[in-house]
């Protein structure tokens, strides 16, 4: 009777620890590093006589004709308006006499290849428009509007300083950021909205190609561009206006922007692109 | 007429009153449908999955219920309720589905 408690105890153990293992297993399964090279290749591979650098220009990259219309454009650019006025934001002290520059690494200057970044001591994803507006609430100020001018010139002026730099994102090792990046991943490739498309769809399946008027961007990149001038905006747009009008193009209703998704999609899709230099603000149609 | 058709004719007209009125939604129909389709709404708002066309759906079923046109209210809140019910489908399909799209 002993024994066989014993030999029931032991498959009971046997099991529990295989239990165990599955989880453990699935954790180490995340390899950001294979996946950015795997992603990377796939894109070099997809379009061989484009350099590495090239795909943050988005679709002018991908067209002959749009690249000599955005050389052209780039004389006097859309997004200098934006620019100036956020280095002016950047400069004007708080009412409480500090500036952003008091906020941020190196006074803020030349930073922009580090966000998003994961804050250990919170747990989750901070993007570079997230820290901005938690400044100014920390020095007695109103958030800005993440979609909005306000946001896109104080992020405009934070890339341009940063111009030419390699993202740089890093992902510590703190099983908490792991599963912040592969929630990204996952939010990337997942259908959504009645048109039953993901991000992939348009920006890894169909990058170069046409959808009604628009040249379709690749997804490496994509972000190092970021805040854009946007000709079909009319004006200027961050990050989360990005990616809501994205859901909202497929007839998904968009979340809140800064909320968990956004924060890790923009952290994946920005980690795959390490290596690729900033170039925001952009233009694009 | 004889009474023959006579009692032919009453019954005819009493079945296509009776079919008439079966067919005919009523404020009661437009609540429970509509109430049917916000609750399927709301699952895939948990599932952080909802469709704009499901919202402007639902608007068009209120706003025909507060026209009193319950005919149209009950067929837009059906169609939302289709239109929420797929949009949970592809939220609990996608767990696993997304994976086939991903570079390797």
């Amino acid at each position: 009777m002993t024994r066989r408690l014993a030999i029931r105890a032991a498959f009971a153990a046997f099991a529990l620890g295989m239990l165990a293992y599955v989880p453990a297993r699935a954790a180490e399964s995340i390899d950001p590093a294979a996946d950015k090279a795997a992603f990377q290749k796939f894109f070099t591979s997809k379009f061989p006589k484009l350099k590495l650098e090239d795909f943050v220009n988005g679709p002018y990259s991908m067209n002959e004709d749009l690249h000599k219309q955005w050389e052209e454009k780039e004389q006097f650019p859309p997004y200098e308006f934006s620019l100036e006025a956020g280095k002016e934001m950047f400069a004007t002290p708080f009412k409480n006499g500090k500036t952003y520059a008091d906020c941020f690494p190196n006074q803020g200057i030349g930073i922009r290849q580090n966000y998003p970044y994961f804050d250990e001591k919170e747990g989750k994803v901070v993007t570079l428009e997230l820290a901005l507006n938690r400044c100014r609430e920390a020095n007695g100020e109103a958030p800005f509007s993440y979609v909005k001018d306000d946001m896109a010139a104080l992020t405009a002026y934070m890339a341009f300083t940063s111009r030419g730099k390699p993202m740089d994102i890093k992902i510590p090792n703190d099983p908490r950021a792991l599963e912040a990046y592969q929630k990204g991943k996952e939010y990337f490739y997942t259908r959504r909205g009645q048109l039953n498309f993901s991000c992939a769809t348009c920006h890894i399946q169909s990058p170069g190609q046409r959808i009604r008027a628009e040249v379709l961007a690749p997804a490496l990149g994509i972000l190092n561009a970021m805040p854009i001038y946007r000709s079909e905006w009319s004006g200027m747009g961050t990050t989360s206006r990005r990616f809501t009008t994205c859901n909202s193009q497929i007839r998904g209703v968009p979340l809140n922007p800064q909320d968990d998704e956004y924060r890790n999609l923009e952290y994946y899709l920005s980690y795959v692109s390490n290596g690729l230099p900033i170039s925001g603000p952009g233009a694009r149609p | 007429m004889s009474a023959a058709m006579r009692a032919i004719f009453a019954a005819s007209a009493l079945l296509i009153a009776t079919a008439t009125a079966a067919l005919a939604a009523s404020e009661a129909d437009y609540k429970a449908a509509y109430a049917a389709a916000e609750t399927a709404n709301k699952e895939a708002g948990l599932l952080r999955n909802q469709w704009t066309t499901t919202a402007s759906t639902l608007a068009a079923a209120k706003k025909a219920g507060e026209a009193g046109d319950f005919d149209t209210a009950v067929a837009q809140a059906k169609e939302a309720e289709a239109l929420a019910k797929a949009s949970i489908f592809q939220a609990t399909s996608e767990k696993e589905r997304w994976k086939d799209m991903e570079v390797r």
